[in-house]
């Protein structure tokens, strides 16, 4: 390496007060510097719910991805789910920057990942879903990342500017996820019985948390200019997972969309409209050890 | 106030600033750098993350404050851009010059985004050669070798080490080389 190269990483050696232990740490705020103000006319309070909701779907689904850490058939699937894991952490932790200025209490991104509790979380059942085998993983994917991109693309136009240029970001990531999804569900769908019969197996399973991703949203409701109407998504969803089935000699599962969770008054911006499961894991060391650095 | 020659100077400055991932190549030459203003007193420096989790922007940040500080900036924001979006299409002629040299292949261009985006499948009977079809890892992709030239390459991984990079292998020379990825 020439002299600059170890220059890159010369300012790491260097005595700080940030709390900088290791590459890409000790720095606190993925918005800095971005005006932070909400538009007029914007319902802060559903502005608020909406990014978390967004953001705690990325959240708890790259930290389901981290769970698969050491467990992939592969090193190239180990290396390419923590890349997608750690794409979805920085969408999530923009989101949740985004809500926090929103909600204009001072919480920032580690204050909601960590100090909210079960019942506060917004996300969707798919994002909670734990993959039991690695067809599960990829059949989820594929649901998850046509689903989200075809909202990121209608949220890039969200007439709030920050999460209409985090969505417009994420879009690109999501649509490398979408096609690494497909590709293995193509290729265990259209593979050996076996692996036909259990990339089956694992859609079944998922089929019922997907109607959720559609279902009419309250908050959304009152965000018309911001948020996107998750009805309309479905059709573009419908059409990729039909190519992509089709393509993996895989039927559409014929399985009835699991019950709602029973929602409490729609009203409250901030009322859980899913029975979320965070886990300890998630939460246990940033809970036992307030505000430590190491 | 910082003088227009102030601006010049610390702009040079913050181009030749290396990325932490890939050190041959500039903030400048990736595109991160968005822009070197005065505000008043103040020196503002914006970048942009390339992947939204990338960690190398927070390091990128502390090395722009750290080199402009060594030449008297001492009052410098550093602010994130994050519209428009970067796309491995922000990545320059001399940037890509240096990727290539380097033994990285740089991206092609990125795929298309406006309406919905098409899915680009290989199924069985496709292009994939000699290879099973179907296979994720196996997808042949119009990426010339950095090191020979040759046409005839396979990508073995569709990500590598950095969240920026896929992983392909040469057919005529039989080298393996990473691909700065197309998004």
């Amino acid at each position: 390496m020439t002299e600059d190269e170890f220059a890159a990483y010369q300012s790491l050696s260097e005595e700080t007060e940030d709390h900088r232990w290791a590459f890409g740490t000790g720095f606190t705020d993925p918005l800095e510097g971005i005006d932070a103000s909400v538009p007029d006319g914007v319902d802060a309070a559903a502005l608020t719910a909406y990014c978390l909701a967004l953001g705690d779907d990325a959240l708890i689904y790259s930290h389901r991805l981290q769970q698969w850490m050491t467990r992939l058939p592969e090193l190239e699937e180990e290396t390419a789910l923590a890349n997608i894991a750690l794409d979805l952490l920085g969408q999530a932790r923009m989101l949740l920057a985004r809500a926090g200025q929103a909600e204009g209490r001072g919480r920032g991104e580690d204050d909601l990942a960590f100090f909210r509790d079960e019942h506060e979380f917004r996300s969707v059942r798919l994002a909670e879903h734990t993959d039991a085998d690695f067809a599960q993983l990829a059949g989820r994917l594929l649901v998850f990342s046509a689903w989200r991109l075809a909202l990121f693309g209608r949220l890039a136009a969200s007439a709030d500017p920050v999460l209409a240029a985090i969505a417009a970001k994420g879009a690109n990531e999501l649509a490398y996820h979408r096609e690494y999804a497909a590709q293995w569900v193509i290729r265990l769908g259209d593979g050996t019985p076996l692996s036909h019969d259990r990339m089956a197996a694992a859609l079944g399973v998922i089929w019922p948390l997907t109607d959720e991703l559609f279902q009419s949203d309250p908050v959304a409701n009152r965000l018309p200019p911001v948020a996107a109407d998750p009805a309309e998504l479905r059709a573009e969803v419908d059409a990729v997972l039909d190519e992509v089935l089709a393509a993996a000699t895989l039927d559409r599962p014929d399985a009835a969309p699991l019950a709602r969770v029973a929602a409490g008054p729609a009203a409250t911006a901030c009322t859980p409209r899913r029975s979320a499961t965070c886990s300890a894991e998630l939460q246990s060391v940033a809970r036992a050890h307030p505000d430590a650095t190491w | 106030m910082v003088t227009a020659a102030g601006i010049a100077a610390a702009r040079a400055i913050a181009a030749a600033v290396p990325d932490p991932e890939l050190p041959m190549v500039t903030v400048a030459d990736l595109g991160i750098l968005r822009g070197v203003a005065a505000e008043g007193e103040r020196l503002v420096v914006t970048i942009t993350p390339t992947y939204s989790g990338c960690p190398a922007l927070r390091e990128i940040a502390h090395d722009l404050r750290r080199r402009l500080a060594a030449s008297g900036f001492t009052e410098v924001d550093v602010r994130t851009g994050l519209a428009p979006a970067w796309s491995s299409d922000w990545i320059t002629a001399e940037g890509r010059r240096k990727l290539s040299a380097a033994g990285i292949a740089p991206p092609r261009a990125a795929p298309g985004r406006s309406g919905p985006v098409p899915l680009t499948l290989t199924t069985r009977g496709g292009s994939g050669g000699s290879s099973p079809p179907g296979l994720a890892g196996t997808r042949r992709e119009a990426v010339a070798c950095p090191r020979c030239g040759s046409a005839d390459t396979t990508r073995t991984a569709a990500f590598g080490a950095t969240a920026c990079k896929a992983l392909f292998r040469c057919e005529s020379c039989r080298e393996p080389f990473e691909y700065v990825k197309a998004i």
